[in-house]
């Protein structure tokens, strides 16, 4: 196995076949037309490639530079690696004979940097897997994660009959202007989206005060005092997070149904931040117990109270925690789904989450369902993507919250 | 007398530490045992119950008056039911204040009259049965005008009947509903393999995610963000894709696979057994290998990299250092990762609910609570469910908290 003139082929075959169905498929979302890779001759066409790569060790060798090149135009001939159907537009299958070429050329290249013709060492041959198998890994978390949302995305621009015509056509015909966005625009007429959005919005950030309002004393309590059945309590915040949501829910569900609280927002309120609290004071006191205690006592010295030291000490020196709290707890309550759908059932009440459930009927369309999830989904992405910084943390200190 | 021996017990500064302690988690403390002890509690409760989704109203009686006739033949309604068709009332008696300026003619039984105030008292009140009290009244003036007067106050009604969930009638009912038959072991079943392959499958992934982002290179923060995507979308909007994208009529994927020529005919995902249970794994692997990612990858970057250097000196290959260093290095955070996911996942209900709404062979122990308690409106069964679900998890936190105290030095 440990020979460059075996293990180029092979490592060359799979890889052709890896990229022969990454640009299929990409090709197929991007244009809708038939792009189908095949493996067999992929395999075949992938072991000639790995061979020259391996037998002609200069990066940009002129027979490498041929085997790409040829790589590329066989998939015009029904032979390559790629199968392009035949109602496909001249520039997707221009496109698909560069794109296989030019990547293939340079990932093989990558792959197999290096690699001598004959006997490998161990090390050769280990980082040459690795290299194949860090390129593998990324097209496909690239993918597994891309494909849901580009699906999303280009779905809600979509009408119902293209969408049942091609399922695969995601094109998006620019020249409609903003009668691409209709379907946004309709949840926004017809279904009270505004107001979902606005209700998610108050009340997730409603959730992220009281949840700081009570977990901050607490945390500091846990991490600065000493008393009794301290560890029992840092215990019990743990087991809280153990609990099923759907267990509590039904209990909330009878008393709120008893108490009238059902189907109000006060009601969601209440409930919200004491899912959060445990969370939010075990994130708390974990970072509590990493600020030096001298400031503090400095403080008590100089005459301030407890609190006032909380207020004027701890709480500034603690402000990039206290933004991954907020962050992650403000993510818990926009994305609840559980609680929003058994508590709420008059449609002028619904927070986003509980209206997107709301459209997924038969009745509705669904390129507004997929807007709708559009909605729900950009303004988190937004935070995250402006403050992946203290999400990360705030993510990872949260332990593992589902 | 001074004693000379040191203080024992509490001192005075320790127990007013204490007391502000206590007073700082009071809020904490309260707000949770009402939403999560209270609840917990009231769950082993019902699950002793016959408690359906119907006895959430609790029969009661249900009273309406107006004011009827015209001239000289005017007389006040009042006529009252049973909310409920088969329960009976106990103790139904009505009061009212007849407004100033209306003159109550003659009242018959069960009603009496004293001034200006009415009362009557029915008694039992049997299940669907209604009763209908006219007042002979005179009013001087304009009966328009009265008659929003006398329709606007509220005569008040008192009687209840049997309460089901505050008497002590207890059964086993719904436990011998919830183990009768197969489906239960069918419903446990799932839920392990839902559980173990969704927790391990998470774990595989994010490792090998970790290990490709271990490294620095320009444009890692932006992939490490897009690999994060998966967790942070809400979970609605990635499970309605989910469905969208697997859909055997109008899905994406379908049609990738049929042109492909994987497959002649559409698959249906989330409706065939067994294919649905592998789909709501394969779902919850993908939504949560970015957890276990962000931590593995924190982890691997903490460690000491003068240990690979050693390594790289004694002659070790890359698979070497791996299996040789990585993975010991890590099996602490893998195996708290492992326990962590393990419970939240045998929690997990939003997901399956959302993807298949628990047909096609994926009902979990989580997903079987909702169906027990309002498909089929049986409360206390799904309560039943609940109790063994806690059940389980105190076996489980046990284990937890004799591996990871030491792990983690909680």
């Amino acid at each position: 196995m440990r020979k460059g003139y075996i293990t180029g082929p092979v490592l060359g075959a799979l890889w052709l076949v890896i990229i022969a169905s990454t640009i299929a498929v990409t090709m197929s979302f991007a244009t809708g037309a038939t792009f189908r890779p095949q493996v067999g001759l992929g395999l075949v066409w992938g072991a000639v490639a790995g061979l020259t790569y391996v037998a002609f060790p200069a990066r940009h060798a002129p027979a490498r530079l041929a085997v790409s090149v040829l790589l590329g135009l066989s998939c015009l001939s029904g032979l390559g690696p790629v199968l392009i159907g035949p109602d496909t537009s001249v520039q997707a299958s221009f496109i698909t004979i560069i794109a296989v070429a030019v990547v293939m050329h340079l990932s093989l290249a990558e792959i197999l940097k290096e690699l001598p013709f004959a006997e490998l060492t161990r090390h050769e041959f280990e980082d040459a897997v690795i290299r194949f198998c860090t390129g593998f890994g990324y097209i496909f978390f690239t993918a597994i994660v891309v494909i849901p949302f580009y699906v999303m995305v280009m779905t809600s621009l979509k009408s119902q009959q293209a969408l049942l015509q091609n399922p695969l056509d995601f094109s998006v015909d620019l020249s409609q202007g903003t009668a691409l966005f209709r379907s946004y625009t309709e949840l926004f007429r017809d279904f009270n989206f505004g107001t979902y959005l606005w209700t998610s919005f108050y009340v997730s950030v409603l959730t992220v005060f009281i949840t700081l309002l009570f977990s901050v004393p607490g945390a500091y309590a846990v991490a600065r005092f000493r008393f009794k059945g301290q560890k029992a309590f840092s215990r019990s915040i743990l087991l809280i997070y153990m609990v099923p949501m759907i267990v509590l829910a039904l209990p909330i569900y009878i008393a709120f149904s008893i108490t009238g609280l059902r189907n109000s927002i006060l009601g969601i309120v209440m409930v919200y931040p004491v899912t959060t609290i445990p969370v939010a004071l075990y994130m708390l006191q974990g970072y509590f117990r990493g600020l030096p205690t001298e400031v503090e006592e400095a403080g008590l010295m100089d005459g301030l109270s407890r609190l006032a030291v909380i207020w004027k000490i701890t709480l500034p020196l603690s402000l990039p925690a206290l933004a991954s709290v907020s962050l992650y707890v403000f993510m818990i309550a926009w994305n609840e789904f559980l609680l929003a759908f058994m508590l709420l059932d008059d449609p002028s009440k619904f927070t986003l989450t509980r209206g997107v459930t709301m459209l997924n009927s038969s009745e509705i369309p669904r390129q507004h369902l997929m807007a709708g999830a559009v909605i729900a989904t950009l303004p988190i992405m937004a935070l995250f993507l402006g403050l992946e910084r203290f999400m990360t943390k705030g993510l990872t200190a949260g332990s593992v919250k589902g | 007398m001074t004693s000379t021996t040191p203080p024992t017990g509490t001192g005075a500064l320790a127990k007013r530490e204490a007391r502000l302690a206590w007073t700082l988690l009071a809020p904490t403390v309260i707000s949770v045992s009402l939403v999560v002890i209270l609840p917990l509690l009231a769950i082993f409760w019902i699950s002793f119950k016959p408690f359906t989704l119907s006895d959430l109203r609790p029969p009661a009686p249900v009273v309406r008056e107006s004011l009827r006739g015209s001239g000289d033949d005017l007389r006040i309604e009042y006529r009252l039911r049973n909310s409920s068709q088969e329960i009976a009332i106990d103790g139904v008696t009505l009061s009212d204040v007849l407004p100033d300026g209306v003159v109550a003619g003659e009242v018959a039984a069960p009603c009496v009259l004293d001034g200006q105030e009415l009362f009557c008292d029915f008694g039992t009140l049997e299940g669907g049965q209604r009763e209908r009290i006219r007042i002979p009244v005179a009013i001087d003036g304009d009966p328009e005008s009265f008659e929003d007067v006398v329709e606007t106050s509220e005569p008040r009604v008192t009687g209840s009947g049997p309460n089901v969930l505050t008497n002590l009638d207890f059964s086993l009912e719904n436990y011998a509903r919830v183990f009768d038959g197969s489906e239960f072991w069918g419903v446990l079943w799932v839920t392990l393999f839902y559980t173990v392959f969704g927790t391990v499958g998470a774990l595989v992934m994010g490792l090998f995610a970790a290990l490709l982002l271990n490294k620095s290179f320009k444009g890692q923060g932006f992939i490490r963000g897009l690999y994060l995507f998966p967790y942070v979308a809400p979970v609605i909007a990635v499970a309605f894709t989910w469905v969208t994208l697997f859909d055997p009529f109008s899905g994406s994927a379908n049609a990738l696979l049929i042109q492909m020529g994987l497959t002649n005919a559409p698959i249906n995902f989330f409706g065939e057994r067994p294919l649905a249970l592998i789909m709501v794994t394969v779902f919850e692997i993908w939504r949560y290998f970015p957890l276990s990612f962000l931590f593995i990858l924190a982890r691997m970057q903490s460690i000491d990299s003068s240990m690979y250097e050693a390594a790289d000196m004694d002659g070790a290959s890359p698979f070497q250092k791996f299996w040789l260093l990585s993975i010991p290095q890590l099996l602490g955070i893998l195996s708290v990762l492992f326990l962590l996911r393990f419970i939240w996942t045998f929690n997990k209900f939003d997901d399956i609910f959302l993807l298949t709404g628990g047909n096609a062979g994926t009902r979990t122990l989580t997903v079987n609570v909702y169906e027990q308690a309002f498909a089929i409106s049986n409360i206390g069964a799904g309560a039943a469910v609940a109790v063994v679900i806690l059940l389980c998890l105190i076996a489980f936190s046990f284990v937890f908290f004799r591996y990871i105290s030491r792990e983690e030095g909680l």
